[in-house]
């Protein structure tokens, strides 16, 4: 997967201008050719272990695991790479790609600017010129990445088209490569986007999924039962179930941000409510009306407000081998805060709707079983965020 | 023959070029459409290009996406818009295009959305997010109803490639002039016109060149390339701006330096 046609199933696909067709069929060649070549895959790991910090530890969880008295719970500790999360993964193997392709520029989109910093973070290490697109109203919600990225030396780029938001700093960065397709590589920030970006991003991502298969090996008398990771396009879900994609005996369970619950309409949970649709060069589930109109994703995570979701997620999904849940903005918090105070770590509030699903979950579990949550990034960035609406919730722990 | 390829061939024949206007359905309302495509053609437009507004216009410039926005406030939806080819075609021959982005149509039903709007009296249907590897299902169903699909070619598009997009052409190959979305801007066309000399090897199929033709002296300046240029971000900033004559207006010059040309 995908086929030869960029499907997974019936997902996927490339629904985008014939301008930049050319430049798709172009990079599927040379990522066809790196991924088997042994220079680049040595140089990516080079990059990856000693700049980035892999492998990412996988932590036990001591006191969660109390807290709930019943499988132990593992965090595969993305938070801990440099720039903050798993989106540094796939930024160094499409900069060098990049790199490799003869492309002296890229460009980006972001949401809550995680992707956008780990873009300008390697541009700046590469050399290569960077722009990043991003909404309007995430440039207020996220002014300390905003500023990261220009410290870094790159451009950051508003967006006031459409809302504002991740879909259409997406729809901005989309248009932007299109007009420099020739000399500009667009690196895009998760498993979506026309073949073969859906194809790479995981495979820079499955990185993640691999180690784990590792560490676990070492884990003595407990069987790993379930893998839960947190989904909004989906690249560290897609990163860390990948590897793991035909064992049956691991319940891989995404789960996707119910913003004010899914009933509410004001949401982002595309596998779980949405339509099979066309955005931003994939068919996928897609949160639009019946007019066939895409519609606003809500979530208090920047990283999750997106309506769509990667197509494979979709194949994964109709073919039952990934459930797909959605936990609340109000869930979220919670397990944000109990991890803050229970374990000594702050995750990202993305991360967070992971460790909510926690609270569904762990009741059906046993001791004996082992649960691997992935800490997709640490929340720093979040905690300006969390401070302002955790004034008017009450967060039991 | 289909209506547009008949009138590409009917101007070709007089050694005319043919001047293609994209009006977006419902922006400001459909009222204001229906005006606009009776004063394009009343000035000398050959063919319409209907816009179908979609939230994420990915190959559309600030203008239509602006266009796009007001029409999805006010209302727009496939029906309405089903609605305005009929009437259009109550009172005019003048052959009809409609440009719709995929998920517009996935959602409608690729086999409805070809016989309701066939049957309103549509001609061909532009969809800039359907390059020809995914278009094979869609060409079927469009033929099969009587539709042209139109192809895309792009100054990026290589040899390799001309040749896939011609084998399915019909009606025209829209031939977009330069890299980037839809906008009016300074182009030089001899770049796309020297892809277009390739595409006329293995096609008779009419070219018409968009994406950044907004003045007479542009608009004359692709037709040398072509046989037809179209006309879109301009039309609608003066439609929104100032309204039907404006078009009218616009319309007008524009097809008066078409004529020129040839004299």
């Amino acid at each position: 997967m995908p086929n030869h046609k960029g499907r997974f199933g019936k997902f996927g696909g490339q629904y985008v201008p014939e301008t930049v067709m050319p430049a798709l069929i172009e990079l599927e060649q040379h990522y066809r050719i790196l991924k088997e070549d042994a220079g680049f895959q040595e140089e990516l790991t080079y990059y990856l272990n000693e700049y980035a910090g892999r492998p990412t530890r996988l932590y036990f969880a001591e006191k969660l695991t109390e807290y709930y008295g019943k499988a132990q719970i593992y965090l595969k500790r993305e938070d801990l790479l440099h720039t903050g999360a798993h989106k540094i993964n796939n930024a160094i193997g499409q900069a060098l790609l990049a790199r490799r392709m003869g492309k002296k520029r890229i460009v980006a989109e972001t949401g809550a600017g995680q992707h956008g910093v780990a873009c300008a973070t390697v541009a700046a290490l590469f050399g290569l010129e960077c722009q990043v697109f991003m909404g309007e109203e995430d440039i207020e919600r996220q002014a300390l990445n905003v500023f990261r990225m220009r410290l870094l030396g790159t451009e950051v780029v508003p967006v006031t088209s459409g809302t504002g938001t991740l879909k259409d700093a997406t729809s901005e960065a989309i248009r932007y490569w299109v007009t420099h397709v020739e000399d500009t590589h667009y690196i895009i920030g998760s498993v979506v986007g026309p073949h073969p970006y859906p194809m790479i991003v995981r495979d820079f991502q499955a990185v993640i999924g691999q180690e784990l298969k590792t560490q676990i090996q070492e884990l003595s008398g407990t069987a790993i039962s379930h893998i839960v990771a947190c989904v909004g396009g989906g690249s560290n879900a897609m990163g860390i179930f990948y590897p793991f994609r035909d064992d049956q005996d691991i319940l891989k369970i995404g789960v996707e941000a119910a913003g004010k619950g899914v009933s509410s309409g004001e949401h982002a949970a595309s596998l779980t409510s949405g339509r099979p649709g066309v955005l931003h060069g994939a068919l996928s589930y897609l949160l639009q009306d019946s007019d066939g109109q895409v519609i606003p994703a809500y979530s208090i995570s920047a990283g999750l407000d997106y309506p769509g979701v990667g197509p494979e997620h979709a194949y994964f999904k109709d073919s039952g081998r990934v459930s797909y849940t959605s936990v609340t903005d109000k869930a979220a918090l919670n397990a944000f805060k109990r991890l803050a105070q229970l374990e000594g770590i702050i995750p990202a509030l993305e991360s967070s709707h992971a460790l909510a699903y926690l609270e569904e979950l762990m009741p059906q579990t046993h001791a004996g079983q082992a649960v691997v949550v992935c800490l997709s990034g640490r929340g720093d960035k979040d905690v300006q965020m969390a401070a302002q609406v955790m004034e008017g919730l009450t967060c039991h722990v | 023959m289909s209506r547009i390829a008949d009138k590409l061939a009917a101007l070709r024949a007089e050694k005319r070029k043919a001047l293609i206007i994209y009006i977006t359905a419902g922006a400001p309302d459909m009222a204001t459409t229906l005006a606009a495509v009776q004063a394009a053609e009343q000035a000398g437009a050959d063919i319409i290009e209907l816009g179908i507004p979609f939230s994420d216009p990915m190959a559309d410039g600030p203008v239509i996406q602006k266009a796009a926005m007001l029409s999805l406030k006010s209302g727009t939806n496939m029906a309405k818009i089903a609605a305005l080819v009929r009437e259009i075609r109550q009172h005019s021959d003048i052959p009809l295009a409609a440009m719709a982005y995929m998920n517009s149509i996935l959602n409608f039903g690729e086999e409805a959305f070809a016989t309701s709007f066939r049957e309103a009296g549509l001609d061909g249907l532009i969809i800039p997010d359907l390059p020809s590897e995914e278009a094979a299902e869609m060409d079927e169903i469009c033929q099969r109803n009587g539709l042209d699909l139109i192809q895309f070619i792009a100054p990026t598009t290589n040899v390799a490639r001309i040749s896939q997009v011609c084998r399915n052409a019909r009606g025209f190959i829209y031939c977009i002039s330069t890299t980037g979305v839809t906008g009016v801007r300074k182009v030089d066309y001899s770049g796309i016109g020297r892809v277009m000399n390739e595409v006329r090897k293995h096609t008779d199929v009419p070219l018409a060149i968009g994406f950044g033709i907004g003045t007479p002296e542009a608009a004359k300046a692709a037709a040398q390339y072509a046989d037809a240029v179209i006309v879109g971000s301009a039309v609608m900033q003066n439609l929104m701006d100032e309204g039907v004559p404006s078009v009218r207006v616009l319309v007008q010059s524009i097809r008066q330096a078409l004529d020129e040309r040839m004299k």
